[in-house]
This record gives structure tokens, sequence and C-alpha cells, in this order.
């Protein structure tokens, strides 16, 4: 039972650091079709000017300033790259893909010559770095952590998604980013907005997994990564809660098969991606009743098309 | 009744091609929009009503481009335009398929298309929609056909507009409420110059004032609406077997 509550916590705070990543991505994808292979260094460098800032400053106040400015680091890379890249190459999705593979591969690697190839400690201020007892079980403090931080960003995010004019054209942008300038509204401002945003979110999540792993490494953005595209797929890109609710499942999946099926966590990640694909009822494929419906004849009050001229 | 010197038009579009994934479709479209009343762009199905509309936006999809020619609103040329600054200069849009976000509620679809700048007619929208104040909270996918067109012909009415483009507003609804948006776009055009797409032929007899005809992506007629569509063998050759006038609707109503 112990053993389950650990887990499940931890699963939990897996899933938080995914969400983080994951909804960055989802809204960038969802209004600009861009798919943003860069975001993972948008992590890794945020991690690092974490990681000095709570090098210098020690204890909670350390942390809290660190996080400051991993957040700044993830928005001013987000919007640099937004700004001097993507914003020239919407609509060509192959040089997108191009540049932003590309920079995923060149700044860990930067990061790596600059930093060194060893995973450097992250420093734990001692608040979060004992455990607590539940149900029997010693959890970590910081998955607490992230999971608060994580609950705090869906409602933050869902609030400026449903309460702002940003998030309103953003909504609407998912759907039909024409129709949307054919109202009058410049979407590219809505574009820097959200690239900023999802890095800001990356840039979190590169402190807080410095918290989760203790430790940061060049490469700890490109493979967190990975599964948060897992995730963006499961989760789709409809809602924000979508999205979570995919992070915890992959975040849970992992952290019960490591431990009950043998380490075999990142393979049963996969299956879950299979599954859930598999199971989605191919767009444009009609489903059952619509079939059936084709069947039928017309019922006559359907026919409007008759009544033009 | 008219004036002798016509006022300038509000509209100009002059020898406009267009390519979409590398086909010509527009090839050579020319017309103006007079500054009061309906124009009705006319022509049978694929002849490029949409993509000519879609090029004064700066809208064209898939890659879309204008190849020549130029477009000019009040004197000032667009031609190539971003579409949100054309639509700024004050160009209201109800595309073909409506546009309307199907996720946002019917109060968000107009709160999205509140333009800085302008006065919102909230007052006016809701005397003509009555219902979509009821209906404000709901979400626009699960409006009926005719409903969502109302929602799109109440965006383009909520600025002040100089100029409103309509495409088939009334495809696929059933005649009561073909009816019922014609009343709402004749009440539009007391306010603001149209631009109507439309195939149903009674309602540009009992809206438009010029019309236009394409063919092939060109202009083949321009004219008074009422002597094309009183010249039957005109509308036959120009639009096709398919052009009955008074066909299944009722503007009738409005002549008896
Ligand atoms: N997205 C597109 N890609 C390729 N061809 C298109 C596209 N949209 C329209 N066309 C072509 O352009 C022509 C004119 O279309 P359109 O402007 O929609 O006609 P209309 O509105 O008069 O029915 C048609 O032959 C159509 O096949
Ligand atoms: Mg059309």
């Amino acid at each position: 039972m112990d053993t389950f509550v650990l887990l499940t916590l931890t699963g939990f705070g897996l899933g938080a650091l995914y969400f983080l990543i994951a909804s960055g991505l989802a809204l960038i994808f969802g209004l600009m079709d861009v798919l943003n292979f860069a975001h993972g260094a948008f992590l890794t460098v945020a991690a690092y000017t974490a990681w000095a800032t709570a090098d210098a400053v020690s204890g909670m106040g350390g942390l809290l300033l660190a996080a400051l400015v991993g957040t700044a680091t993830g928005v001013a890379l987000a919007v640099a790259v937004e700004f001097v890249l993507i914003r020239r190459l919407y609509g060509r999705p192959k040089e997108q893909i191009l540049v932003t593979v590309g920079l995923s591969l060149a700044v860990p690697a930067a990061v790596q010559t600059l930093a060194g190839a060893d995973a450097r400690t992250f420093p734990v201020p001692d608040a979060l770095a004992g455990t607590v007892g539940v149900l029997g079980a010693q959890v970590p403090v910081n998955r607490f952590a992230l999971i608060g931080v994580a609950l705090a960003v869906l409602i933050g995010v869902r609030l400026f998604l449903d309460r702002t004019r940003y998030g309103l054209v953003v909504r609407a942008g998912v759907e039909d980013r024409a129709m949307v300038t054919a109202l009058g509204v410049d979407v590219t401002r809505a574009f820097t907005v959200v690239f900023a945003l999802g890095g800001a979110l990356a840039g979190l999540a590169g402190v807080l997994g410095g918290l989760y792993f203790g430790s940061l490494s060049p490469h700890q953005g490109t493979g967190l990564l990975v599964f948060a595209f897992v995730v963006v797929v499961i989760g789709g890109l409809g809602s924000l809660t979508g999205v979570a609710l995919a992070a915890l499942a992959v975040g849970l999946t992992q952290q019960y098969a490591n431990y009950y099926a043998g380490g075999y966590g990142d393979l049963a990640v996969v299956a879950l991606l299979a599954a859930v694909v598999l199971a989605r009822p191919v767009p444009g494929a009609p489903r059952a009743a619509e079939r059936l419906r084709r069947l039928l004849p017309a019922p006559p009050a359907a026919r409007t098309e008759g009544g033009r001229a | 009744m008219n004036a002798a010197v016509p006022p300038p038009p509000l509209l100009e579009i002059a020898g406009l091609h267009a390519e979409i994934a590398g086909s010509r479709v527009l090839q050579g479209v020319g017309f103006t929009v007079p500054a009061a009343g309906v124009t009705a762009l006319l022509g049978r199905n694929g002849v490029g009503k949409t993509t000519t509309v879609r090029a004064v936006l700066g809208l064209l999809p898939d890659g879309g481009r204008v190849t020549a020619g130029t477009v000019t609103l009040a004197g000032e040329d667009i031609t190539g335009e971003p579409t949100h600054v054309t639509v700024r200069r004050g160009v209201g849009y109800a595309p073909e398929d409506r546009g309307v976000f199907a996720q946002l509620t019917v109060a968000e679809n107009l709160k999205l298309a509140e333009r800085p700048g302008s006065a919102h007619h909230y007052d006016l929208v809701h005397d003509l929609f009555p219902e979509l104040r009821a209906r404000r909270a709901q979400r626009a996918g699960s409006l009926s056909g005719g409903q969502q067109q109302m929602v799109a012909i109440a965006r383009t009415l909520l600025n002040d507009n100089r100029l409103v483009i309509v495409d088939e507003p009334t495809k696929g609804l059933a005649p009561r409420v073909v009816t019922e948006v014609a009343e709402v776009l004749q009440r539009a055009s007391h306010r603001v110059p149209l631009l109507l797409v439309e195939q149903n032929l009674a309602l540009v007899r009992r809206l438009a004032r010029d019309a236009v005809v394409l063919d092939a992506g060109r202009t083949v007629h321009t004219g008074p609406a009422a002597e094309l569509l009183a010249d039957r063998e005109l509308t036959t050759a120009l639009l096709g077997v398919g052009a009955r006038p008074g066909h299944a609707t009722t503007p009738s109503g409005g002549a008896a």
C-alpha cells in the first residue's frame, strides 16, 4: 500500500511536469500549427539559469528567485525564437520543423559546451528536501510542490483563456485562424503572447524538473519533450483539462510500469499512446450512426437545397 | 431619381487575377460597388465568386495569391494588404460557410468581432436578432444553420462598417429561414452598402440594385439587377438553366 501511494504521488508529480511542458506545446500547435521541437531547449536553458540563481542565493528565497529567473528565461527565449525565426516561417511547416529541430539539437550542445556534460545537483532548499508520511508512505515534499504549481498553472491558464481578450482570440484562433483575422484581429500578436506563455511554462518546468530529479543536465529538456508530445497526442488540442488528464495518465503509467513491470515505464507509455490513437475514431470516417443514416432515404425536410433558385 | 453624376465607387476591383494551388481561378474580374445599396455578385457554382471576395480581403486559401490587378477601397489601394488591416478600414465579412466559432458562445462570437475604435451596436444587433440575445450563453456550434447565419451577419453589423460582404447567406437554409435572412439583409442594407454573393435570384430581385455576373473567373456582365433579371434569355445564358426567378421562396410577400 505504501509503495502504491508513493508511486501514485510521484506519478502525479511527474504528470505535473509533463503538463507544464505539454500545455505550452498544445497551445502553440493549436493556434499556429507550429510543432515546436525547441520547447525542450527552452526548458534546459531555463533550468541552468535557475540553477545558477539557486546556487548563488540559498534557501527558499533563492528557489523562488530561481523560479522567477527560469520562467523569465523561458519567456525571453520563446519570444526571441518566435520573433526572429518562426514568424518568418508561418504557413511553411517543413521549414519550421527544420528550424525547431535544429534548435533542439544546437541549444543542448551549446549548453553542454558551456556547462559541461555532467549532471549537476540542483540545490533543493531544506523545506522541500524532506519527506512527508502519507498513508504509511514516505513521499518527498517536492512532489506536492509540483502538483500545487501545476494546479495553479491549470487554473491560471484557464482563467487567461476564458476571461481575457487574448484568451478569446486564442480559443477562436485554434478553431479558425483565418476567420479571426477576418474580424479585424491581428492574430500575430496573439502568436507572440502564446509563445511567451509556452516559454514561461517551459521555464517553470525547467525549475521544477530540477526539484523533481534533484539534478539537471544538458539533455533534460529534450528527454522530457518526448513525453510531452505523447501527452499532447493523447490529450488532444481541444482542452487544457484534457492535456492535464493525459499528463496525469502518462505520469502514472510510467511510474506504475517502472515498478510493477520491471522498468518498462517508457514502453508502457508508448503502449498507452498506441491504444489511445487506435481507439480514436479516424477523422472523416463516418461513425456507425452516420453510416446507418446514409443508408436510409433522406427525409424530405432535410432537402433544403431544393429551396434555392 | 438618380443623380446625374454618380458618386465615386466605394470598392473598385480592376483586372483581378488570382491563383489557388497553381490553378488560375480568377482571370480578369473587374467591377465596382457603389457607396449605397446592395450589389449582387452572381454566377454559376465554381466561377470564382467566393475567390473574388476572398481576394479582396486577402484571405485566399492554400497559399493562393493575387497575380495581377488592383482592389481599391474608398480611393485607397488595398491589394495584398493583410486581412485585419483591410477589415479595420471598415469591412464586415460573413463568409460562405458562415465562419462561426463553434466552440465559442454566441456572446463570445460577437465579442471577438468588437473592433477597437468603433462603436459596438449591440442594441441594433439585439433588435435585429432577438434570438441571439436569448441564446447568448449557448455554444454557437449547437445553433441551427439559420441561427449561425444570424451570428455571422450580426458580427458584420456590430461595428461601424463602410462595406459588408456576405457570401451565400441563404445556402442550405429552409425557405422560411431564407425569408428571415432576406429581411435582415434588407434592413442592414439601409445602414451599410452590401456586396452580396447569392444564388437565390428571387432574393437578389428583392434586394439588389446592381448586379455583377462572373463566368469562368471573369466578369461577363454588370448593370442594374432589375434589367438583368427581367431578361430571361440573358439570365439563362449567364446563370444557367437552374435560374428560375421566384422559384420556391416567397419574396412576392413583399410585392403583394
Ligand atoms: N482551396 C482551393 N484549392 C483549389 N482550387 C480551389 C480552391 N478554392 C476554390 N478553388 C477553385 O476555384 C474555382 C472558383 O471557386 P469559388 O470561388 O469557390 O467559386 P464560387 O464561389 O463562384 O462557387 C473553382 O473551380 C474551385 O475549384
Ligand atoms: Mg462560393
